[in-house]
């Protein structure tokens, strides 16, 4: 892979919550336009590194990083770099549907309405779009004014990922926004990911191996805080024995 | 020997008690409502609500009284509901649990369980005459402002812990500020809450006598300024009551206070529905 088709650069990174190491000194660098998974058994600090590449973690009280982290090159974590640009750059799915208490469509424009002074018509068109691009617009359509809580689970999901769409970022952070869902909405989203990653580098957590095989280019496996190897050939051939004993199912 | 009781009786029993315990309660509020109101609506007129009261209350109205409550009532919650959200907002979202905090959240502890009469003593040694205001609408309000501080703080504190703290990180990981997130999430999530303190405490504002008698006086006629002196409806009907001047007076302010309490009560609610149902 040539130098400019990487998107995010993470560089000796470390993570602490409180005296606790939970992340330790990690590199690795993940390619524009690539689905890369992360996966591991429990508390190996996945959802901790996802939620540093958009510094959500600053919302936790008593954490520290060390090392850096770049995106297009850039520290996320340049004193002067904003983090609100940041996180529109880099929008985040959770692990379980989080519509907010508003109606489906205002729930999509959420995040357009948060910057900078938009038209009516504009964020009508933003919305709509995301809608269309996280293949809910059939289900949506007609009652767009309706309480985003009246949706299905997995049409709550497809709505979570709408709205970061309708942020026009850059990369999209899945953790496990499948782990709740049946296996046609969990199939849908893995279509529409398939699809987004055209656009889009995206980072995901999968909820299992197999949902990491289906559908990574490259994949990590990450093991109480260390990253024990990562590559495209992680499932067919394993260069450590944990990540081959992991992949079997003996342990994990 | 032990006395059995199996699952199912105990059941009954439980349910039968809890049943018991929510219908006393239950009858004997009904009961007071309606021997005020059927003591005092035979009172209430278009004149008993539109002229002032004379002869110490004896005859006419209490028009006076009216405008006298709202004026004091008004004054309280415009003062004390800013203060109140502003402090609860920066408990509840700008701050860890430190000194500061605790000092606030004690105080405010604290002065929620003083009698009211010890708040009139206040206000009438610090309002009425360290700042010279005199017996007034200015001195009364602000009394009852720092009486119900304590419950806005409370219950819109309760009201802002209470909205998922999920909501905020969604906020946030969309690209928005502290003050985005609770001016368009935080706050419309907790606004239920938080009126309903305010509906306790007008109600506590529109009821409270000792309070008022001591920083706004009990002046009958019709206050034209923030500086008058006035007579709210709870002191007219205590007066009236307390010394036997008309008892038929009496029930009918007393009728129509229990009637604003819940007009307001409606109003209030129905506002902030239609409040709530806008931004879904
Ligand atoms: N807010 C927190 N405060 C303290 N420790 C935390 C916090 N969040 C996570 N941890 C700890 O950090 C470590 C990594 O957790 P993290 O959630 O990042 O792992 P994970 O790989 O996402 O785990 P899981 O598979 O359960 O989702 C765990 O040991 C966890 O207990
Ligand atoms: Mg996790």
């Amino acid at each position: 892979m040539s130098e400019n088709n990487i998107k995010i650069e993470i560089k000796n990174f470390s993570f602490y919550y409180g005296q606790k190491q939970v992340i330790h000194d990690l590199n690795l660098k993940i390619h524009k336009n690539e689905i890369m998974s992360f996966f591991g058994p429990a508390n190996g600090g996945v959802t901790t590194l996802l939620r540093s590449l958009n510094r959500l973690f600053e919302l936790n009280h008593n954490t520290r990083s060390e090392g850096d982290i770049l995106i297009d090159g850039e520290s996320i974590f340049d004193p002067d770099a904003s983090v609100t640009e940041l996180r529109r750059k880099v929008g985040m799915v959770f692990e379980i549907p989080t519509p907010l208490p508003l109606s489906i469509f205002d729930n999509v424009a959420y995040g357009p309405r948060l910057n900078k002074k938009k038209s009516k018509d504009e964020i009508n068109e933003v919305v709509e779009q995301a809608i269309k691009q996280a293949a809910l617009w059939d289900d949506v359509s007609d009652r767009l004014r309706a309480p985003a809580m009246s949706l299905s689970g997995g049409q709550q999901q497809r709505l979570c990922i709408a709205r970061v769409l309708a942020l026009k970022p850059e990369v999209i952070i899945l953790d496990r926004a499948c782990s709740g869902l049946d296996p046609i909405s969990t199939a849908k989203i893995e279509e529409s990911l398939t699809k987004l990653k055209k656009q889009f580098t995206i980072v995901i957590a999968p909820h299992n191996v197999q949902q990491a095989m289906r559908i990574s280019d490259r994949a990590a496996f990450m093991l109480m805080g260390y990253l024990v190897e990562a590559g495209a050939d992680i499932f067919t051939h394993p260069q450590d024995q944990r990540t081959d004993d992991y992949i079997t199912g003996r342990f994990g | 020997m032990k006395l059995k009781i199996n699952a199912r009786t105990s059941e009954y029993i439980a349910k039968g008690f809890i049943w018991g315990a929510a219908m006393s309660v239950m009858i004997v509020l009904v009961a007071i409502i309606v021997y005020i109101l059927v003591k005092g609506l035979p009172v209430i007129n278009f004149s008993f609500l539109t002229t002032n009261p004379y002869n110490m209350g004896r005859s006419g109205g209490i028009a006076s009284t009216i405008v006298g409550t709202i004026y004091i009532t008004v004054v309280a919650i415009i003062i004390a509901v800013p203060f109140g959200i502003g402090t609860a907002f920066y408990l509840a979202e700008y701050t860890q649990e430190n000194i500061i905090t605790r000092i606030i959240r004690f105080s405010a502890e604290s002065l929620a369980g003083i009698p009211s009469i010890i708040y009139g003593l206040f206000g009438y040694i610090f309002f009425v005459m360290y700042m010279g205001m005199g017996w007034s609408i200015l001195a009364g309000g602000l009394t009852l402002a720092f009486m119900i501080l304590p419950t806005i703080i409370r219950t819109s504190e309760e009201a802002i812990r209470a909205v998922p703290h999920i909501y905020r990180e969604v906020s946030f990981s969309l690209g928005g500020t502290k003050w985005q997130t609770i001016i368009k999430t935080v706050f419309p999530s907790a606004i239920q809450g938080i009126v309903n303190g305010i509906i306790l405490s007008i109600g506590r504002c529109i009821a409270e006598t000792a309070a008022v008698i001591f920083t706004a006086g009990s002046v009958l006629s019709m206050p034209g300024s923030l500086f008058d002196s006035t007579r709210t409806m709870a002191v007219h009907f205590y007066i009236l009551a307390s010394e036997g001047i008309s008892m038929d007076n009496a029930y009918g302010t007393a009728a129509l206070l229990i009637i604003i309490i819940f007009l307001i009560n409606v109003i209030v609610n129905a506002l902030v529905n239609r409040f709530i149902s806008k931004s879904k």
